[in-house]
């Protein structure tokens, strides 16, 4: 049993949930160490673990699309740039790839989304940040406002995210954690957590304005930004319930805003 | 006369209600759908067994001030998307459980 994080591995842990990266190329480990600083995990525990097994640069193919699924006791997770195999009963996974960040960044993202939605929870394409300790989510498609608002935040604001949201269920409560994901800002969160107060949704209008979002719109409105790759019925139905359960907990809400900073004025 | 369609709902779907309305999400495709009342009536009554033409007569006409082949012509239109996005099954044969996972 290893009792120290050695130079070929390190733990990223988001949302308190530490995987394991191992690779024979020290350069890439050290990479992956500035790219997911501030979610590296000094300790040795890991939920999963990872080989990472580098291709010659060149090798990927152009094909953009995500593809997920479950085959013979464990998830494949594809795409141009990478292929995946994770066993969440052995807790091992291999992830091929060539040398850059983005791959094992969509990686993490699926094994999150697919962690997440067995515990009612899930990732959302929504920047997020704390504000007297409740969290305020941001939720919109590419050129919603999501970087926006990260970028407009007054000082007393703690962003975790200008981009990708991780939501979980623990207590009784749902909690928005910081993720290394991030968007045109390019910075990572800050790795905490904190009860989510208001999931706004996103719009750009002349003036800051905010409306009460229910029933099907609010559900609609969460579900077109959840991050979902797998088509696999019982775990779509997790996410659906999930949907529907955050939406009778907590307040979603539409937020008009002009891209100045007096928006932050009616986040409290 | 003309023969009699079963509807039976796939399986794979999740469902909720909410007030009058119902949202169901497509697995297959993450699609959403939302019910409106009369609609519900026809998908929770989609048992495989009911033919829809007992459908709109014993439940939307006997609820509902609608004329017969107005409601019939509303409801093959909703049966067809739904089908169509493969949400629910159609068969001129009653249609067992078994069945549904498609």
């Amino acid at each position: 049993m290893k009792t120290t994080i050695q130079p070929d591995e390190l733990v990223v842990e988001i949302g308190g949930l530490p995987i394991r990266l191992h690779s024979n190329d020290l350069d890439f480990i050290r990479m992956l160490r500035e790219r997911y600083a501030g979610y590296v995990n000094n300790s040795d525990h890991a939920s999963f673990n990872f080989e990472i097994e580098l291709a010659p640069p060149g090798t990927e193919s152009r094909d953009e699309d995500v593809r997920v699924s479950w085959d013979s006791g464990q998830w494949l997770m594809e795409r141009g740039d990478f292929r995946a195999e994770w066993n969440p009963f052995t807790c091992q996974g291999r992830i091929q790839q060539t040398i850059n960040p983005y791959s094992l960044d969509s990686v993490l993202r699926i094994v999150h989304s697919l962690v997440l939605a067995r515990h009612g929870g899930f990732l959302v394409h929504a920047s997020s940040a704390v504000r007297n300790e409740r969290a305020f989510l941001f939720a919109g498609i590419s050129g919603a406002g999501k970087t926006t608002m990260a970028r407009l935040a007054p000082p007393d604001v703690t962003l975790l995210t200008d981009e990708i949201s991780h939501v979980s269920f623990h207590e009784d409560q749902y909690r928005a954690a910081g993720t290394p994901f991030f968007g045109e800002l390019a910075r990572v969160g800050e790795n905490m957590r904190a009860p989510i107060e208001c999931l706004y949704l996103l719009a750009k209008g002349p003036d800051n304005k905010i409306e009460p979002v229910s029933g099907p719109n609010a559900i609609r409105g969460l579900l077109e930004n959840i991050l979902f790759f797998a088509k696999d019925p019982a775990l779509v139905n997790m996410v659906f319930d999930a949907a529907c359960r955050f939406i009778d907990r907590v307040p979603v809400r539409k937020l008009t805003f002009a891209p100045d900073a007096s928006v932050w004025e009616l986040i409290v | 006369m003309s023969e009699k369609r079963y509807l039976a709902r796939s399986t794979a779907i999740a469902s909720r209600a909410m007030g009058d309305e119902l949202m169901i999400m497509s697995a297959t495709n993450s699609t959403l759908f939302t019910l409106n009342e009369i609609a519900m009536l026809i998908w929770e009554a989609a048992d495989g067994a009911t033919p829809l033409e007992d459908i709109v007569t014993g439940r939307i006409c006997a609820e509902y001030d609608v004329k017969p082949e107005v409601a019939m012509t509303d409801a093959e239109k909703l049966v067809a998307e739904l089908v169509g996005h493969g949400l629910l099954l159609v068969s001129r044969e009653p249609i067992g459980s078994l069945t549904r996972n498609s």
